[in-house]
């Protein structure tokens, strides 16, 4: 059977991304920040997974106003970089797991979650940016990415987006799913966007350090409480584009009910416009 | 019913809800469409006759045209879209917010750096936080909001 062993969060900003593929990541500006993913990127090498469930938001890249899926699963066999307008990132094409993506599809859609299915998806900087910052970049002779990866799509573009709790259950539903499907995998869950920040009107490079640890705490030691929030506390508090934080529930949901273990921890203001939260629990 | 807004009292702050989406349609649209190098160079090459092949208001297409990131959202632009025409004029998302508080580049940036924009006063329509009306512009920045 397989398992979901592990959980990673992480903020995708893009300029991270920017930061690596331009080489700059030992510069004073990103070095901090950087710094603060050595010990994920170990972590990774010596807890490798067999597949990774990536839930992320597409930022108007995939989807546009015409299709709105407010959860997307990504059933495909690969995946490719997408031109967000300043070219593709010159990083490896995301290869898909069909198989358990399937499986996990059935699952969760006849446990009462109605997914949309994605057989054709190019992935933006919320997938890349995370893999990039837990898996370093691919050498050039062996340029691929650890292994599989399942794109998970959440609409926090375009209000309504889901809440807090419908993320939580859902994924308690996708760790259903995958202790149901035959072969013995190892998966991780990662959860992706946020912390605090704002990029838009003259409240832009809002940042909330304070209520971004408090999440943090909460996530950690009570999400189910956390799952309660609604979103117009994210929006006063943490901006209007904190809202990502919602799909970390999706992540922490889909954890076992016992206390994880926390492996690390790590905070950092500024990314570009963006405060950096980062955590990896395990199963215990 | 209506749609229920708890957000409205947020200042300095649009939410991209059904109504906003609606007015931007064909403005979010156009913005898609620079996800090609050949329509980004198009655009650059003739920016109102490439506007002028999509169904956009002409107020939106005057907002395009003055690179107003500000004008653009309160038109049913959101950013996300908005950060594909950024992307063609050369631009990241830095300048592309900072754009948007009457700051220079290296005020907004020199903020961030100092740990960002406060929420002291920032929650609320009505408190003085630096996002409140009466502070408008912030910086010194004389782009009159050009990106």
């Amino acid at each position: 059977m397989a398992k979901i062993t592990a959980s990673v969060f992480t903020s995708h900003v893009p300029a991270i991304g920017a930061a690596i593929d331009l080489g700059k990541t030992a510069e004073p500006y990103w070095q901090p920040l950087f710094a603060g993913y050595e010990f994920s990127k170990q972590w990774m090498k010596d807890n490798p997974p067999d597949v990774i469930f990536l839930v992320f938001n597409d930022h108007a890249t995939a989807f546009s106003q015409e299709m709105i899926p407010t959860f997307a699963i990504a059933c495909a066999d690969q995946f490719k970089p997408a031109d967000e307008g300043w070219g593709p990132r010159p990083v490896p094409v995301v290869k898909g797991h069909p198989d358990l993506a399937s499986h996990i599809a059935q699952s969760v859609i006849q446990d009462d979650f109605d997914l949309t299915i994605v057989n054709k998806m190019d992935v933006d900087h919320g997938l890349t940016v995370p893999l990039s910052l837990m898996c370093g970049q691919p050498a050039a002779d062996k340029f691929e990415w650890p292994c599989p990866v399942i794109p998970f799509a959440v609409n926090v573009v375009q209000y309504p987006v889901p809440s807090g709790r419908r993320c939580y259950n859902l994924g308690k539903a996708i760790a259903r799913a995958v202790e149901s499907y035959d072969q013995p995998l190892n998966v991780h869950i990662w959860g992706t966007g946020g912390m605090s920040h704002q990029l838009q009107g003259p409240r832009a490079g809002l940042i909330n350090r304070e209520w971004d640890n408090a999440f943090l705490d909460q996530l950690i030691a009570d999400p189910a409480e956390l799952a309660g929030r609604p979103h117009i506390d994210y929006v006063r508090e943490a901006g209007s584009e904190g809202i990502e934080l919602v799909m970390w529930l999706i992540a922490r949901g889909a954890m076992s009910d016992q206390p994880p273990k926390v492996r690390h921890r790590f905070y950092h203001v500024p990314a570009s416009n963006t405060a950096v939260g980062h955590l990896i629990l395990e199963n215990t | 019913m209506s749609l229920d807004k708890p957000y409205l009292d947020v200042p300095g702050t649009t939410i991209f809800d059904a109504e906003q989406s609606r007015k931007g349609f064909q403005l979010n649209q156009f913005c898609m469409s620079l996800m090609t190098h050949d329509n980004r160079e198009r655009f650059k090459a003739n920016e109102r006759a490439y506007l002028d092949d999509f169904p956009m208001t002409e107020e939106q297409k005057q907002a395009v045209l003055a690179r107003n990131l500000n004008w653009c959202i309160s038109l049913g632009g959101n950013i996300y879209f908005l950060a594909k025409l950024g992307a063609t004029h050369g631009k990241n998302f830095q300048q592309m917010a900072g754009s948007m508080t009457g700051m220079t580049e290296e005020e907004y940036r020199n903020m961030m750096i100092a740990g960002g924009r406060s929420i002291a006063g920032n929650r609320f329509v009505g408190e003085d936080g630096t996002a409140q009306a009466q502070h408008q512009p912030q910086g010194t920045s004389t782009a009159n909001g050009r990106l």
